[in-house]
């Protein structure tokens, strides 16, 4: 009995745990726009946008559903006329920075942004110490 | 004395960036994308119905004066036949459900919940996911408490488990 249980549930880990969507995807999750500056546009901006179930991808690069349906949202407010600018900002009132792959300067990223420069400056004062003794 | 002190630093700052890798690395990783929403009121939208004889839904049925779950789901996703049994507690608990089906069909849906009952007063049709992105729902479930006047009061990521209907009952309390 334990070991038929235990044998049914290792079959169970075994059983792919599959989500397919009913649905086909939005024409233009794979389809690019017809005109090339706009679906520039478009794609740069999906590089910099993350794909939200699959995190470590930008929504450019990941197949699952829901980056696809944000791929077309993303090609169809371009085709509209919006500015990149105007549909990350949309984007990122609805599930914040982390949407994001470009984060803007502020309190969180402070550190982020300034301590590269910060860094900079320590290497360029070190080198001038050395340099100095040098000659 | 001092130059002597301040050959230490380097090895120090080096040990400050390894305590903070460590510290990184053993905090346990909280993926959860939650929505930005939450306080705001609901997006507007209109989705068709899905079945005969069940209402679609419009953001204007949440701003009837008595809050209400929005119940983000999908008969392909797993994890919304475990929530199923909660959403019929809560519905038994006089919680009224209404429903989004992300990337549907009529058949899939009324086999899902035939098989796992029917706690939604109204299904509205989301088949391009446009709904969810709007709302800043980030995958199936998720389940949104909305007050009376249509504001997002809180949002559950995820399958909602036995412990969590407290939670909901209450927040569907402090909505009113």
């Amino acid at each position: 009995m334990k070991r038929a249980l235990a044998s049914s549930l290792l079959l169970l880990l075994l059983l792919p745990v599959q989500a397919i969507a009913q649905t086909p995807p939005a024409a233009l999750a794979y389809t690019p726009l017809r005109d090339p500056a706009e679906e520039r546009a478009a794609r740069q901006l999906m590089e910099t946008l993350r794909c939200l179930v699959c995190q470590g991808q930008s929504i450019a690069d990941s197949d699952a559903d829901m980056a696809g349906e944000m791929r077309a949202l993303v090609r169809q407010r371009i085709a509209a006329g919006e500015r990149p600018r105007d549909v990350r900002d949309w984007l990122i009132a609805r599930y914040g920075d982390y949407v994001s792959y470009d984060p803007p300067l502020g309190r969180a990223t402070v550190a982020l942004w300034l301590a590269p420069l910060l860094l900079l400056l320590a290497g360029a004062w070190l080198a001038r110490g050395t340099f100095r003794r040098r000659r | 004395m001092v130059k002597r002190w301040l050959l230490w630093l380097p090895l120090c700052a080096f040990g400050v960036v390894i305590a903070v890798i460590a510290w990184g690395l053993y905090q346990p990783a909280d993926r959860t994308v939650r929505s930005a929403m939450v306080g705001k009121p609901l997006p507007d939208f209109a989705l068709a119905p899905l079945l005969p004889g069940k209402p679609g839904l419009t953001s204007a049925d949440f701003r009837q004066g008595k809050p209400r779950l929005l119940n983000v789901f999908a008969s392909w996703c797993v994890p919304c036949i475990a929530e199923a049994p909660q959403l019929m507690t809560l519905k038994a608990a006089g919680v009224p459900i209404d429903a989004i089906a992300i990337k549907d069909t009529a058949p899939a849906v009324t086999g899902f919940l035939r098989a796992n009952g029917d706690p939604y007063a109204r299904i509205g049709s989301d088949v391009h996911s446009r709904v969810q992105l709007a709302l800043g729902s980030s995958g199936v479930p998720e389940t949104f408490v909305i007050d009376g006047r249509g504001v997002i009061v809180a949002q559950h990521v995820g399958d909602i488990r036995a412990d969590d209907v407290p939670g909901l009952l209450q927040a569907l309390a402090d909505a009113r």
